[in-house]
């Protein structure tokens, strides 16, 4: 108990195990909840990993296409074509709630329900290299929706086991151990005190037999 | 009601607007990006897909929503091929909580 003084009283005494009981119970509970998020965690960052690759992949391949719609017409072309967009992406969010963190759900609506509606443009002066670009890359939306949501969720768990596991550590190694010290120097302290008492009034009572039957005088 | 964003510059982004989805060309003035992400976040976009170069330049202004369930920033690859943060971002998050990354140690 270095650093901490305790007062040894038998009020001080039953506040102590009532923190240690608490904070074993908090640590066992902690330990559980560090538990399972972690398990959570695991399955959502492989998905999240593997919809990454996806997405990635994807979106090269969109650029790709893009790069060569553009090499086939002109920028002015190009930049009338895509100027007023037809279709409008309406993001609903919602929140789950896992192991008392919340992590985002996401779920679009599109203005329109026609699939068309992303070529915003007229056929007549823009490449087909365009219409394949912007169609691989409306492919790749969906999941890249999928991906916002695992990705976000990923790292609000992450956050949250790093702060339950640092609480755990501290259950474990610091206020645990603290209080059990403090405990056992409370009973020492007062079996120590009692067995003080204990022989002064050993030592009183002699005294007063002393005094009233003068034994030491009787064994001359 | 929420809305998506994506940032970068203008030739790894002018594809998604066909989407529905609105764009925001990066100028390349680190201030007046870093104004762009904070103006976005305050007027209701869900999630900002950012290309990865932009996200480089603005580490400081992405990681204040770090702790928030919006918006979600969300790095995508330019068009000059990816840098490898997106995948690097989500090793990062295995390495918080786990403490060091076992999952993907080798990809």
């Amino acid at each position: 108990m270095a650093g901490t003084q305790v007062n040894p009283t038998r009020m001080e005494l039953t506040r102590l195990k009532q923190k240690l009981q608490t904070a074993v119970k908090g640590h066992r509970l902690l330990k559980d909840k560090r538990d399972e998020l972690m398990r959570e965690f695991l399955d959502l960052v492989r998905l999240n990993m593997e919809l990454r690759l996806k997405v990635e992949e994807g979106i090269r391949g969109a650029n790709r296409n893009f790069v060569l719609a553009k090499a086939g017409m002109s920028e002015e072309t190009l930049r009338a074509a895509l100027m007023a967009p037809k279709q409008e992406v309406i993001l609903k969010q919602g929140s789950k709630n896992v192991m008392s963190v919340d992590i985002p759900v996401f779920d679009y609506d599109t203005r329109t329900a026609d699939q068309n509606d992303i070529y915003s443009y007229g056929f007549a002066f823009t490449s087909s290299d365009l219409d394949g670009a912007v169609h691989s890359l409306a492919e790749v939306l969906p999941d890249m929706l999928k991906l916002a949501e695992t990705e976000k969720s990923c790292q609000l768990m992450a956050a949250e086991i790093e702060k339950t596991r640092r609480r755990v550590n501290a259950l474990e190694h610091v206020i645990i151990p603290e209080t059990q010290e403090g405990i056992r120097y409370i009973t020492m302290k007062l079996d120590e005190n009692e067995r003080s008492t204990q022989v002064r009034l050993m030592k009183v009572k002699d005294m007063m037999l002393e005094d009233a039957h003068k034994y030491s005088e009787k064994q001359k | 009601m929420y809305k998506i964003a994506v940032m970068g510059d203008y030739d790894s982004i002018y594809g998604f607007a066909t989407l529905g989805l609105d764009t925001f060309s990066a100028t390349g003035d680190h201030e007046e990006d870093a104004k762009t992400l904070r103006r976005l976040a305050d007027s209701g976009y869900g999630i900002i897909y950012m290309t990865e170069a932009l996200a480089e330049t603005l580490q400081k202004e992405i990681a204040r929503f770090a702790g928030s369930m919006t918006p979600a920033v969300i790095l995508i690859p330019g068009v000059q091929g990816d840098t490898g943060r997106g995948v690097a971002s989500v090793k990062k998050s295995v390495e918080q909580a786990v403490g060091s990354d076992i999952l993907f140690g080798n990809q």
